[in-house]
C-alpha cells in the first residue's frame, strides 16, 4: 500500500520529526481527496502537506458501524479502511487536515463517522478509468459534501473538457480542473479552486442559520 | 520496509487496552478535534495514557495521535473518552460544522485561502 513513497518522482515530505502545532490551535478542518486506486491521492497529500504524511486505519463491522472494541476484529464481522492524511496550519489557531481516501464501495461506510463536518472533496481522476469516479462523485453528492473534479494526466488520450463532464455527468457548477498531484503548485492550485468553489456556494445560499435568524 | 508500530497488534491485548468496552462510538471527538493534556504523565498508568498525554504537551489532532499509537481511530477515541472524563485532557473541537444546508463560515474560508495562497 505504501509502494508510492519509494518512488523517485514524488516530491519528498519536510525531513525529520513533525513540528507540533502551535499552542494557540484550535480549530480544526478537513478536506478530503478521493479517487480510485492509484490516481494520485496520497501523492497530492504529500505535495502540499507541511508534514510527512502519516497513515492510520478504522474499523468498522459489516453493518456500517465503526467498533471501538476489538472484539470482533479478525472475524469476518469487520472491516477496516485505512487513508493517510497530512496537514497545513492555516494561521495560529486554524489547523487544516487533508485526508487521502480510497473511493471504492467499503470506504463510504464510515464516510458519516468519519468525514462529517468536511469543507468539501476533490475526485482526482484518471481518464483512463472514468468510472473509478463515478462512485466517489455519486456518494459525494449523496451526502451534499461540495467537491471539484481533478482531472490527472496520466498520458492517456486527450479528451475535451465536455466530454470529461458528459462521461462524469457533472452539474455544471461543479469546477474541472486539471492538475499534475506531483506538483506542489498544482496541488495548490486545485485546493484554491475548491475554497473558492466553496465561497461560490456560500454566496449562492446563505447560511441556513442566517436564513432562520429572527 | 519496517512494519507500522501496532499494526502487529495483538486484537487481544487492544481489547485489554479498552477494558473490552463496547459504549455506543462516542461523538465527543472528531478526526480534527485537537486535544491538549491538562497534566503530566503519572508512574503506574496505562502506557497508552502516558503516551497521549505526552504527544498532547501539544495540541494533537485525535488522526495524528491514532497514527503516532499505532491504533484504530475508534480505540483512540476510547481512550481519549477516559482521559477527559478524568479531566486529564482537554478537547478543541472543530468550530465549523458543514451539514447540508449549511456551508462553512465564509470568514473561515478566506483564512484558508489565505492560507493556500501563501504556501
Ligand atoms: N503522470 C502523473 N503521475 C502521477 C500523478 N499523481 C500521482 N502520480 C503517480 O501515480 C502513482 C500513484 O500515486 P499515489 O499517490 O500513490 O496514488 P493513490 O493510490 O491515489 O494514493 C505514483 O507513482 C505517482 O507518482 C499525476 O498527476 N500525474
Ligand atoms: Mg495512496
Amino acid at each position: 500500500m505504501d509502494y508510492a513513497t519509494s518512488d523517485p518522482g514524488l516530491v519528498p515530505g519536510p525531513p525529520g520529526p513533525r513540528a507540533p502545532l502551535d499552542a494557540s490551535a484550535d480549530n480544526g478542518l478537513k478536506i478530503v481527496i478521493t479517487g480510485g486506486f492509484g490516481v494520485g491521492k496520497t501523492t497530492m497529500v504529500r505535495s502540499v502537506s507541511e508534514i510527512r504524511p502519516l497513515n492510520t486505519e478504522e474499523t468498522m463491522t459489516q453493518a456500517g458501524a465503526a467498533v471501538d472494541d476489538l472484539a470482533g476484529v479478525g472475524t469476518k464481522s469487520s472491516t477496516t479502511v485505512a487513508f493517510d492524511f497530512g496537514r497545513i496550519s492555516v494561521n495560529a489557531r486554524t489547523v487544516l487536515y487533508l485526508f487521502g481516501a480510497p473511493g471504492q464501495e467499503r470506504f463510504w461506510f464510515l464516510w458519516d463517522r468519519l468525514f462529517s463536518g468536511t469543507l468539501g472533496a476533490v475526485v482526482l481522476v484518471d481518464t483512463r478509468r472514468l468510472d473509478d469516479s463515478w462512485y466517489a462523485i455519486d456518494r459525494l453528492e449523496h451526502h451534499g459534501t461540495p467537491f471539484v473534479v481533478a482531472r490527472n494526466d496520466f498520458g492517456g488520450p486527450k479528451h475535451s473538457e465536455e466530454q470529461v463532464r458528459d462521461a462524469l455527468s457533472l452539474a455544471d457548477g461543479v469546477p474541472l480542473v486539471d492538475c499534475d498531484a506531483r506538483s506542489r503548485q498544482s496541488s495548490k492550485d486545485v485546493l484554491i479552486t475548491l475554497v473558492q468553489h466553496l465561497q461560490t456556494l456560500s454566496a449562492a445560499h446563505p447560511r441556513a442559520r442566517e436564513m432562520t435568524a429572527p | 520496509m519496517t512494519p507500522r508500530p501496532g499494526r502487529e497488534e495483538d486484537p487481544d491485548r487492544l481489547y485489554t487496552l479498552t477494558s473490552g468496552r463496547s459504549r455506543p462510538v462516542s461523538d465527543a471527538f472528531d478526526l480534527v478535534t485537537l486535544v491538549v493534556a491538562e497534566c503530566d504523565p503519572v508512574p503506574g498508568m496505562q502506557s497508552e495514557h502516558a503516551a497521549i498525554l505526552r504527544i498532547c504537551r501539544r495540541p494533537t489532532a485525535v488522526v495524528e495521535l491514532a497514527a503516532d499509537l499505532g491504533l484504530p481511530v475508534g480505540i483512540t477515541q476510547v481512550l481519549l473518552c477516559d482521559l477527559l472524563d478524568t479531566g486529564r485532557i482537554s478537547a478543541r473541537h472543530p468550530r465549523t460544522v458543514r451539514t447540508a444546508a449549511q456551508l462553512p463560515d465564509p470568514e473561515i474560508l478566506e483564512q484558508v485561502l489565505v492560507g493556500l495562497r501563501n504556501l
